[in-house]
């Protein structure tokens, strides 16, 4: 997939949303071929780990190391709402300098939907549609936040297929899910076990 | 990477082409085609305020594309995925200036001549009218910009938006009206140095406002 291989690692990280700490101590090592399942309740913090493991905010403490370009996936398509979704995919392809875009489209069963603007497309469609944005990118990390809500089951199995195949060709994967993904030799990693034990922590 | 962004971004605000965006120039005529009205058809009275009235007209139809600039891209977490790849927000930023200015500085321009016509304004008076406008549209392209992002992350941040916008473009309404009363060339240069000053800031303040609308 590339030169050289790709880290992922985390070290004595915490993060807080508003004034509550989230999580603290949290630590983890994820090499090529690594597949990671975050769990925890709604509140727990998936998200902002993964948002801090992004770079995308600064972590209250702790830091975050990586090794090769990250994809993201959560519950933001990126995608122009007012443009057929051919064309939306199609700013993401060119940016990224994607060949085999056709085949990206017809893996995710986009095909048929390349003339309908973003907007008009269900739930579960405009999921696919950031997948293939995203293996579009064809970067070695993926953090996928809740890659599995509003699909359908032929589409969840898509997801495991495509992150046993990210992961056989060396990619790191992170994924938070409340449904369980069929990836052999991933890893679970549950947030609510970094959890502040009570408020003490805080002070 | 940042010839394919403006190009997406000018699809999006570039009038006759993005969803409503040609409304800060119809807007613009607009007020122009009215203010006749108002005041009765005295030409002279018209050839000496017109010209203030197409600021002001500039000025207004400035603020009506804000509220899509910056927030919407936010939502659809266009920023975070151009983040992933490498981008500063201050480089987001930049583009989105251009290509905001580029959708409503050049129409507004154009669009002078007709408003010009209408309101009487001819000879030396429409000549420093344009060159005002061709200054000082980046410059509040670039308060808007920065209000924009400013704004962005808020719930009211669409009627707030026209509020900021009012007294931080007061500079460039000052100089450019002003040159026209005088009709001097000092009062341009003014509005050109102040455009100049706000382009050359806003990338800065508007990517930490939206590097700061993340941690929220």
């Amino acid at each position: 997939m590339q030169a050289l291989s790709p880290v992922l690692s985390a070290h004595d990280l915490a993060c807080r949303r508003g004034d509550r700490l989230l999580f603290r101590r949290l630590s983890f090592t994820l090499g090529a071929g690594a597949a990671c399942h975050v769990t925890g309740a709604n509140g727990a913090g998936k998200t902002t780990l993964i948002r801090a493991l992004a770079g995308l905010t600064m972590p209250y403490a702790g830091e975050v190391r990586r090794e090769g370009a990250l994809g993201l996936l959560d519950e933001r398509t990126g995608l122009d709402p007012d443009l057929p979704l051919g064309r939306a995919l199609a700013f993401w392809f060119a940016l990224d300098g994607v060949v085999e875009a056709d085949a990206i489209m017809t893996r995710l069963r986009l095909d048929a939907l390349a003339e309908v603007p973003v907007r008009y497309l269900s739930t579960g469609q405009k999921k696919r549609a950031a997948l293939a944005r995203m293996v579009g990118q064809q970067a070695p990390i993926w953090l996928l936040d809740e890659p599995l809500s509003g699909l359908d089951t032929a589409s969840q199995g898509l997801v495991s297929a495509l992150v046993r195949e990210h992961c056989t060709g060396g990619g790191i994967a992170l994924i938070a899910s409340h449904q369980p993904l069929n990836v052999p030799g991933m890893t679970s990693l549950a947030i609510e076990d970094y959890a502040p034990a009570d408020q003490d922590e805080d002070a | 990477m940042i010839a394919a962004l403006i190009r997406r971004d000018l699809a999006q605000f570039f009038p006759f082409t993005g969803s409503g965006a040609a409304l800060p120039v119809v807007f613009f005529v607009a007020v122009a085609m009215l203010f006749p009205f108002a005041v009765g058809p005295d030409a002279n009275l018209m050839a000496r305020t017109g010209g203030g009235v197409v600021w002001i007209a500039a000025l207004l139809a400035a603020i009506l594309p804000l509220e899509k600039l910056v927030a919407r891209d936010i939502e659809l977490g266009f920023f975070d995925q151009l983040k992933l790849r490498g981008m500063a927000e201050e480089a987001m930023m930049a583009v989105r200036l251009v290509a905001h200015w580029l959708s409503f500085g050049p129409p507004l321009v154009l669009a002078t001549f007709p408003a010009a016509a209408l309101l009487k304004i001819e000879g030396e008076t429409f000549q420093i009218l344009l060159l005002g406008l061709i200054a000082g549209t980046p410059g509040l392209a670039a308060i808007g910009l920065m209000i924009a992002a400013l704004t962005a992350s808020l719930r009211a941040g669409a009627a707030l938006s026209g509020l900021l916008l009012i007294p931080l473009a007061l500079p460039i309404l000052i100089f450019g009206a002003g040159s026209l009363a005088r009709q001097d060339q000092v009062s341009l240069g003014f509005v050109a140095a102040i455009s100049l000053a706000l382009v050359a800031l806003a990338p800065f303040a508007a990517g930490a406002a939206i590097r700061a609308a993340r941690e929220n």
